[in-house]
This record gives C-alpha cells, sequence and structure tokens, in this order.
C-alpha cells in the first residue's frame, strides 16, 4: 500500500497548523476509509456511509450535468444560425459548454468547500459531505452566463446563513441549492428570469448582437483545424428569428400553440431549448431519478408525490381555463420547465425534506401542488418549483410533528 | 394486491378520459406515453401504500394458531454458524458473577464473602444495598479467588475457582400447589433466581412489589448467529414446562410463549406443546425473535405497564430450582465466528471464563471476542467472564486497516441494506464481517433506514432525536418504554450516519427512570 504510506507521510501537524490538518483529513478520508473500529454498541457496521450516500447523487447528475455542457452549445449556435443541426460540430457544443459551465463548477465547489472547511476546522469535527451534492447541483440550476461574483455572493448566502448559521450539515431547514438559487432569483432578478439570460455568449439576445468568444477562438481554432474540424467563427451575430425565450416564457404569454410553433414536444422532451443548465433533459433526469430510486437514496415517495399532485393541480388548471397558460394540456406541463430536476434532486433531499414515510407522500404532494399554482397563476414569473420547494421546506417540521403526533395519539389511544 | 391492481386500471381509464376530453391535439411523441406511465406509477405507489399491507403466510405446523408475519428487519448473514453439537465444557475452572450485568444494581453491592471463602453453588455472594433480600448467588462451589474493582471502587466481578464436583447449597421444597404469590417470590430472592428475572419498561431487574400484567418469553433467537434454542430445550422439557407453572403463577395475565415459524418443521415440543401458556407464532427476519417485538404485536405494554421477560434457559433454571431444590446454572453456549475453528455449542455455566471457554478454538490472535451476539454483545479479553445472560461468544476480526476508495468502491463484500452495493440485491452466502466502522461519525441526514428494521408502529429517528433533545414527554410517546437496546440495534448497524443508537436509547431511559 504504497499510497498509503505516502499520504501519511504528508499529514501536517494538528497542533501546528489545526486548519491544514482539517483540510488534509478531509481529503484522506477521500481516499481512503479510516481505520477506525467499532466501540461499544454494535461491533460490526453496515458498508454505507454518508461519503457514498452523496456520491451517488453526484454520480446520478452526471448525464444532467453532460447535456447541459452540450446543450448550452447547441443553444447558442441555433442562435447565431450555425451548426443548427443536434449532432453537427458537436465539439464546438461540448467545448463552448465547458468553458461556460467548468468555470461556474469550480467556483462554486471552492467558494463552498472552502467555508465547510473553515466551519469545520472551527467547530473541530471532520468535513462532512453534504457539499459535494449542493455544489454539483448549484451550476445545473444556473443560467449559463451567469456572472461568477453573483454566483459567489449567493454560495456565500446560502452556506452560512441556510447551514451554518443552523449548526451545519443536516441541520438547515431550507435546501441550501435553492438558497443560492433563491438570493439571485431576488436580489439579481435580471440575470435570472426573463428572455434574455438563458443562451449564453451574447450582452443582450437582440437580433443582430455580435458573438466574442475571447481566448477560446485563439486556443481551440488552431487545434480543430488540424484536425479538419469546423472552428469558432467570431463574425456571427444572432439570427432574426431567434427569441431566446423558454417554453414556459412563451407558454405564461401566450399558450401551448404558440409554444410549439417555435418549439416541438419532442425537442422540449429530449432538452434541446433554453433554460437552467442542468434541467432541461427529461429522459437523462429521469434516469437519474431512476438510479436514486433503485439504489434507494432518494426518496420514491416524494417524487411520486410531486407527480400526483402536479397532474392534479395541471388537470383542474385545464378543465378551469381561464388564460392560455391553463389551457396547456396537463401532461405537457411536464415537458417544460425544470418539474422533472425539482422533482429528482431537490425536492428528496433527506435533511429538508419530510422525515416520516407519510409526511414524505404529503410533502410531495403539496409541492406538486403548490409549484403547478405558482408556475401557471403567478403573473411575473412562469416558474414554480424553486418556491414551492423552500415553502414547503418551512413545513417539514409540522408535517412530521402532524404524522408523529397521530402515532403518538394512537399509542395512547390503546392505554 | 388485486384492490391496488384495479384501482391502477381505474386510474389509467380515468386520465385516460380526461385527456381525451380535455385537448383537441393528440399527443404527438412517445413521450406523453412515458409522462401518462410516470403519472401512473406514482398513483400506483400511493394506492399501494394506503391499502396494501404485505403479510406472509403461516406454515402449516402453526396449526391455525395466532399468527404474526413481521416484514422489516434485516438478517446479518455472517460466517462461522455453529454445527449442532454440544460438548461438555469441563475445562472451564473460573467463573464469576458479574455486578454490572444487573441493570437497576446500586454499583458497589455489598459482599456477604470474602477473598478466599469457599461457596457452594446457590450460596449468596452480594445483595443489592437497597434490597437486601434479594441475593445474588455463586453460580458454581468452590474458591472465591478474586473480588475485582472497577471505577470508582464498584465491584467489577467475583471470581469463583470452581470445584471438580460440585456442590449445591440444598433448598426447602416448594410445593407450588399450596403457596401463595408471596412465598414464591420470596423463594425465588433467597434462592438467588430473581436478578434473572427482567422487567420492561427499562429492561431492568425486576421490581419483587409489582405484579406484572404479563410475562413473555421468546422461544427463538434470530440474532446474527445465535443459538439454536430448540437444540438447548433438548433432555430439559419438563424443567422449561415447570418453569412456565411457576411463572403462570407470578402474574395477574398470562404467560406469552413466542414460537418460530421460520423454519420448514416444527419447533421442539417443549415449546409447541407448552401448556397454561398463550402462544403466539411469529414469521419474520432479525429482530422477530426479540421479545420486545413479540411484546408489540402480541401486548403491548401501556403506560404504568411493568411486564417480565426471560429467555428460554432462565425458565430452564428456574424449573430445576423448583425440581431438583437447588440453583443449577448450567447454560449451554454457542462459541461461534469466523474467527472460531470449529464453531460449536458447549455445555458450561453462566459467568464461565471466556479465555478458557475459547481455549484452543481460535484461529487468530488480532480478533474481537464478544460475549453475546455482534449487534448488542459487549468485546472481552480472554480473561473476561460471560455475560449473565449470554448464551453465546462470537469472534470476529478487528477492522483496523484503510481501505481505499472504500466508499465508492467496496473492498469486500459486507452485509448491507444499502442498494448501492451490489452483493445486497442477490442472496449472498455468508459473509466475513469484521469490526470496521466503514466511515466516520456524521449527522443524522438520511431518513426512514431505521423504520427499515424495526417491525414495530413506532418512529425510531423521531425518538432517537427527542431523546438527543431530552424531551421526556415525546419520548414516551413515541414508545421508547417498549424498547431495549435489543430492539434498536439493528438501526445502529444500518445507520449511515454512524451514530451510538444503543447509548442513546439507555440514555433516554434512564433520563425517564430517574424522573420515577
Amino acid at each position: 500500500m504504497g499510497l498509503l504510506e505516502f499520504a501519511k507521510k504528508l499529514e501536517p501537524d494538528k497542533k501546528k497548523s489545526p486548519f491544514l490538518h482539517t483540510v488534509y483529513d478531509g481529503f484522506f478520508t477521500f481516499l481512503f476509509t479510516p481505520n477506525t473500529v467499532t466501540k461499544g454498541g454494535v461491533h460490526v457496521r453496515d458498508a454505507m456511509d454518508l461519503k457514498r450516500t452523496m456520491t451517488f447523487v453526484v454520480l446520478a447528475l452526471m448525464l444532467p450535468f453532460v447535456f447541459g455542457a452540450y446543450n448550452i452549445g447547441q443553444q447558442h449556435f441555433m442562435a447565431i444560425g450555425q451548426h443548427t443541426g443536434y449532432y453537427e460540430a458537436l465539439h464546438l457544443k461540448l467545448i463552448f459548454g465547458l468553458i461556460k459551465i467548468i468555470p461556474i463548477w469550480v467556483v462554486s465547489m471552492v467558494v463552498g468547500l472552502g467555508i465547510e472547511f473553515y466551519f469545520a476546522n472551527r467547530k473541530g469535527h471532520g468535513i462532512e459531505e453534504g457539499f459535494l451534492v449542493t455544489g454539483a447541483l448549484i451550476p445545473l440550476i444556473m443560467p449559463p452566463d451567469i456572472p461568477l461574483w453573483i454566483l459567489t455572493f449567493s454560495i456565500v448566502f446560502a452556506v452560512i446563513l441556510g447551514k451554518e448559521a443552523f449548526g451545519g450539515t443536516g441541520m438547515n431547514i431550507w435546501n441550501i441549492a435553492l438558497l443560492s438559487r433563491v438570493f439571485v432569483f431576488f436580489a439579481y432578478p435580471t440575470t435570472i428570469s426573463g428572455d434574455t439570460v438563458w443562451v449564453a455568449g451574447f450582452e443582450h439576445l437582440t437580433p443582430g448582437a455580435a458573438v466574442d468568444y475571447g481566448w477560446a477562438e485563439h486556443l481551440f481554432n488552431g487545434l480543430f483545424n488540424a484536425f479538419g474540424w469546423s472552428t469558432f467563427n467570431d463574425s456571427a451575430h444572432i439570427t432574426d428569428a431567434f427569441t431566446g425565450a423558454t417554453p414556459l416564457g412563451i407558454a405564461a404569454h401566450a399558450g401551448w400553440h404558440e409554444v410549439t410553433e417555435v418549439y416541438s414536444p419532442s425537442q422540449m422532451w429530449w432538452g434541446v431549448i433554453p433554460g437552467s443548465i442542468g434541467e432541461t433533459s427529461k429522459p437523462l433526469i429521469l434516469i437519474g431519478a431512476l438510479v436514486l430510486i433503485i439504489t434507494g437514496i432518494a426518496s420514491w415517495r416524494i417524487m411520486a408525490g410531486m407527480i400526483l399532485g402536479a397532474a392534479l393541480v395541471a388537470l383542474g388548471l385545464n378543465a378551469w381555463g381561464a388564460t392560455p397558460f391553463m389551457e396547456v394540456p396537463w401532461y405537457y406541463q411536464f415537458y417544460m420547465g425544470s418539474f422533472f430536476f425539482a422533482m429528482a434532486f431537490m425536492a428528496t433531499d433527506p435533511v429538508t425534506g419530510s422525515n416520516t414515510q407519510r409526511g414524505k407522500w404529503i410533502y410531495g404532494f403539496l409541492i406538486g401542488c403548490i409549484g403547478m399554482v405558482i408556475r401557471v397563476l403567478n403573473p411575473a414569473y412562469p416558474e414554480g418549483w424553486m418556491l414551492a420547494i423552500l415553502l414547503l421546506n418551512t413545513f417539514v417540521p409540522l408535517i412530521d410533528y402532524l404524522v408523529v403526533q397521530s402515532n403518538i395519539t394512537k399509542r395512547l389511544k390503546r392505554a | 394486491m388485486r384492490k391496488t391492481a384495479l384501482s391502477g386500471i381505474f386510474l389509467i381509464s380515468g386520465l385516460l378520459s380526461i385527456q381525451a376530453q380535455s385537448t383537441t391535439s393528440s399527443p404527438s411523441s412517445n413521450s406523453f406515453w412515458i409522462v401518462l406511465i410516470v403519472v401512473v406509477l406514482a398513483a400506483l405507489g400511493l394506492l399501494g401504500d394506503l391499502f396494501y399491507r404485505k403479510g406472509s403466510k403461516a406454515p402449516s405446523y402453526t396449526g391455525g394458531g395466532k399468527f404474526v408475519g413481521l416484514q422489516k428487519g434485516f438478517n446479518l448473514n455472517i460466517q462461522g454458524a455453529a454445527s449442532s453439537k454440544i460438548v461438555e465444557g469441563g475445562q472451564v475452572t473460573r467463573f464469576a458473577v458479574i455486578p454490572p450485568n444487573f441493570r437497576g444494581i446500586s454499583p458497589i453491592p455489598k459482599m456477604e464473602v470474602n477473598e478466599g471463602d469457599e461457596v457452594k453453588a446457590g450460596d449468596p455472594l452480594f445483595h443489592d444495598k437497597n434490597d437486601e433480600s434479594i441475593k445474588y448467588v455463586a453460580p458454581v462451589s468452590g474458591e472465591v479467588i478474586a473480588i475485582n474493582r472497577g471505577e470508582k471502587r464498584s465491584i467489577a466481578e467475583v471470581v469463583i475457582l470452581a470445584d471438580k464436583d460440585q456442590k449445591y447449597r440444598e433448598l426447602p421444597a416448594l410445593d407450588l400447589q399450596k403457596s401463595d404469590r408471596a412465598s414464591i417470590i420470596s423463594y425465588l430472592k433467597s434462592s438467588g433466581f430473581w436478578p434473572l428475572i427482567n422487567q420492561r419498561p427499562f429492561d431492568v431487574i425486576a421490581d419483587p412489589e409489582v405484579t406484572p400484567k404479563n410475562i413473555f418469553i421468546s422461544t427463538f433467537d434470530t440474532a446474527p448467529l445465535a443459538p439454536d434454542l430448540n437444540l438447548v430445550v433438548e433432555g430439559q422439557e419438563a424443567a422449561f414446562q415447570q418453569g412456565l407453572d411457576v411463572l403462570s403463577k407470578l402474574t395477574d395475565g398470562k404467560v406469552y410463549l413466542g414460537l418460530n415459524a421460520n423454519g420448514s418443521q416444527a419447533p421442539n415440543k417443549a415449546f409447541t406443546g407448552a401448556q397454561h401458556v398463550e402462544k403466539t407464532w411469529f414469521k419474520g427476519i432479525h429482530p422477530a425473535g426479540n421479545v420486545g417485538i413479540q411484546m408489540h404485536h402480541t401486548a403491548p405494554i401501556k403506560n404504568g405497564d411493568v411486564v417480565w421477560t426471560l429467555g428460554v434457559q432462565e425458565v430452564i433454571t428456574l424449573g430445576k430450582l423448583i425440581l431438583d431444590r437447588h440453583m443449577d446454572m448450567g447454560r449451554v453456549v454457542v462459541i461461534c465466528g469466523s474467527e472460531v475453528k470449529d464453531p460449536h455449542y458447549v455445555r458450561t455455566v453462566v459467568g464461565a471464563n471466556i479465555g478458557e471457554l475459547l481455549a484452543g478454538s481460535l484461529t487468530d490472535t488480532h480478533s474481537r471476542i464478544i460475549s453475546g451476539d455482534v449487534l448488542t454483545g459487549e468485546a472481552k479479553k480472554p480473561e473476561g467472564f460471560l455475560n449473565i445472560h449470554d448464551d453465546q461468544v462470537t469472534v470476529i476480526p478487528e477492522g483496523d486497516y484503510y481501505d481505499t476508495f472504500g466508499w465508492l468502491v467496496p473492498g469486500k463484500a459486507i452485509p448491507s441494506l444499502s442498494k448501492t452495493y451490489f452483493n445486497s440485491w442477490v442472496d449472498h452466502k455468508a459473509y466475513n464481517v469484521d469490526t470496521n466502522t466503514h466511515g466516520e461519525k456524521r449527522a443524522l441526514v438520511v431518513t426512514g433506514q431505521y423504520e427499515k428494521v424495526l417491525p414495530m408502529d413506532i418512529y425510531p429517528q423521531h425518538l432517537i432525536k427527542s431523546i438527543l433533545a431530552g424531551d421526556l414527554e415525546s419520548m414516551e410517546g413515541l414508545g421508547i418504554l417498549e424498547l431495549s437496546e435489543e430492539d434498536l440495534a439493528l438501526c445502529e448497524y444500518v445507520c449511515t450516519s454512524k451514530s451510538p443508537v444503543q447509548k442513546i436509547l439507555r440514555e433516554g431511559l434512564n433520563a425517564i427512570r430517574e424522573q420515577g
């Protein structure tokens, strides 16, 4: 075990530099499951630990992540009318997407984990893995062009006020990733809502706006030329026909018919539409959800409750039909926006979600109902899952209290 | 299940008809059907959760007796099961009585013997300062060679070097037919049997002042590598029945016997044919054999109730006490675990020295010796002694190794509740487990996993949190009084956050007990 000896040699002195030691410990336990043995209580332990739990969530997020990178590029090139075929110039689309998404990923990990390391050191405990998932989620729920300083602010806000102020991992009331998004939503509304933010690479999405690839053009074009592939072309401008609006944005004003003028249902289903980075591809998210359900890491009850709640309200809105948005067929509501992403990865957070089996049904169902109501009836902002989940996060203690209380009452009745 | 399927069909047709009316445009892509299937699956999940109750069928040998099928739980299928041969444990020379084994006794009991004294089996060694009439007696005859002290001068062990030929303190005869409850109880206290009776709530030595509502005995043990009690009771059938007869005189309620419905054959006649008892059949994986789980499903304790629990071997000891008129604390103990060369049963006496019991049967010295099973037992050194209620010694390897990327790729197969380990999808043959913690202690994050392994209508996670918060009222409401450590041991095993669940439970029980 040469690696182990090498890692052991690097260990900083705990007294001299406690912070370095905390960081070291974080990485060391990442490499090796520690050699601790049980004392008292059970003598053997299940092999499952929190690192593995969190890692599986991150693995389930990988498909939306890769597709998100591709789709940033796809939307960009659609806007300038180049390489509009889905399989054309995949290398350009992927590189363009990664140039956008990797800084977001790095900032969210460095800022979030930095705060985590600092507090772990202050409180003198090991580094908890919670932020692995939060840090992987945040890039997927942001617009591709989010300014990194806003992102930094939002993560600092979410981690310090949303988590550490409540006592750290496992103690938070609200979903951290959503808190960071809701911070951007309220503090910098123009960077996260409206029609102009979902396509990357332009200052404003007005027809005729020019693109600027900057360093990427110099760095990659030579390489691509050598292979005889197509290259970035900075003489391009946004085409007249391009709107940049998300399907939800169109549906809110003009209804389903107008949406299908711009996007076909299968485009919406497969996810080649503007939107937050990770939310667009429904099949890949459902695969991730399936992985989480099969491995038992996320609660299928919350997901199922959400689907039922959303379907029910959407059916009711269909019957009401007062606005064009209400008349969108209930099943097409699932094609637009971030319902499945919120369902698979946001609502199922075990810390902020309901703890009881029955509570999980109620919690999920109410998110589904309220989220759909916010999406359709809210005049300013055609999406609802972030606000619905945060709202229901707040009510989780009440839901669990009622479920547990009914059990207690039953127990007392026996007497 | 039929109900669920029917509801599902109604639901699908309902949705389809609504869909047909509400839209004029026909759904164009296959993804419409995926959405519909997802919605229908969600609805089926809800209906299934609401209406479908899993149950299992009673095997034919139960003969229509009261049957409880339990689905929740987890069987730790580990290496080192014993062959069904019983050897005589003649090589053990030292035996000890361990005062801390008796929960509820004051830490420094009053000694009645000194080092060097000769005692007979059944002679009192010490008594509790709070109740002089309850005697704690010598399991064997011989010389008291050591009174070992623990922390704060408490008495840790009273060690006896056993005689070759055992001598017993003869007791007066007890005529069960003519004796009343009070005289039976005073007989049990002076004979030294009393400390073997446990009471719930709190799982402590029974209070002689309180008449138990019911008495519960589980006739099978589902703990990992636990002894087969059918084997233990063989040849002791009369003593077992005699013990039950005594117990039935001590309660106003019933003596409940939990019978094992898991096997392909009926359990021993001593259990199935027992008289003056109420029998309930239980089918299920661990912890279905725990007396606490069985109580919950037959006659749950209500607020203010006190019930007693005894093990099969204790009942046999009680029967022999009446039949032979002396305390015979002989025990069949199973020596098991992957580090034991030839796992087997041994006939010895309560409190046997562990090193002598294991002599010659250990394969490796770097192992953990446990008095009891791997979930609830106590780690012992070879110089140590078997705990009073234990009929099992388990030896497993220590797990003090580093596992590279252990959280990602399992170095070796470990019994796990988690489906992220693919071996948990298949019926694995017995696992070799060790004492590695497989991760570090974390905040309580993952939910619902305790509930999967506790076959009771109790919310264990909320209970643990209410104990941590010191909320006595919630603890009682959430059912802490029905529980003992062994019932939550599996919760601790599966806990992703590696929390000390059993320790927390005991702190809660102590807190309530102190409040009176």
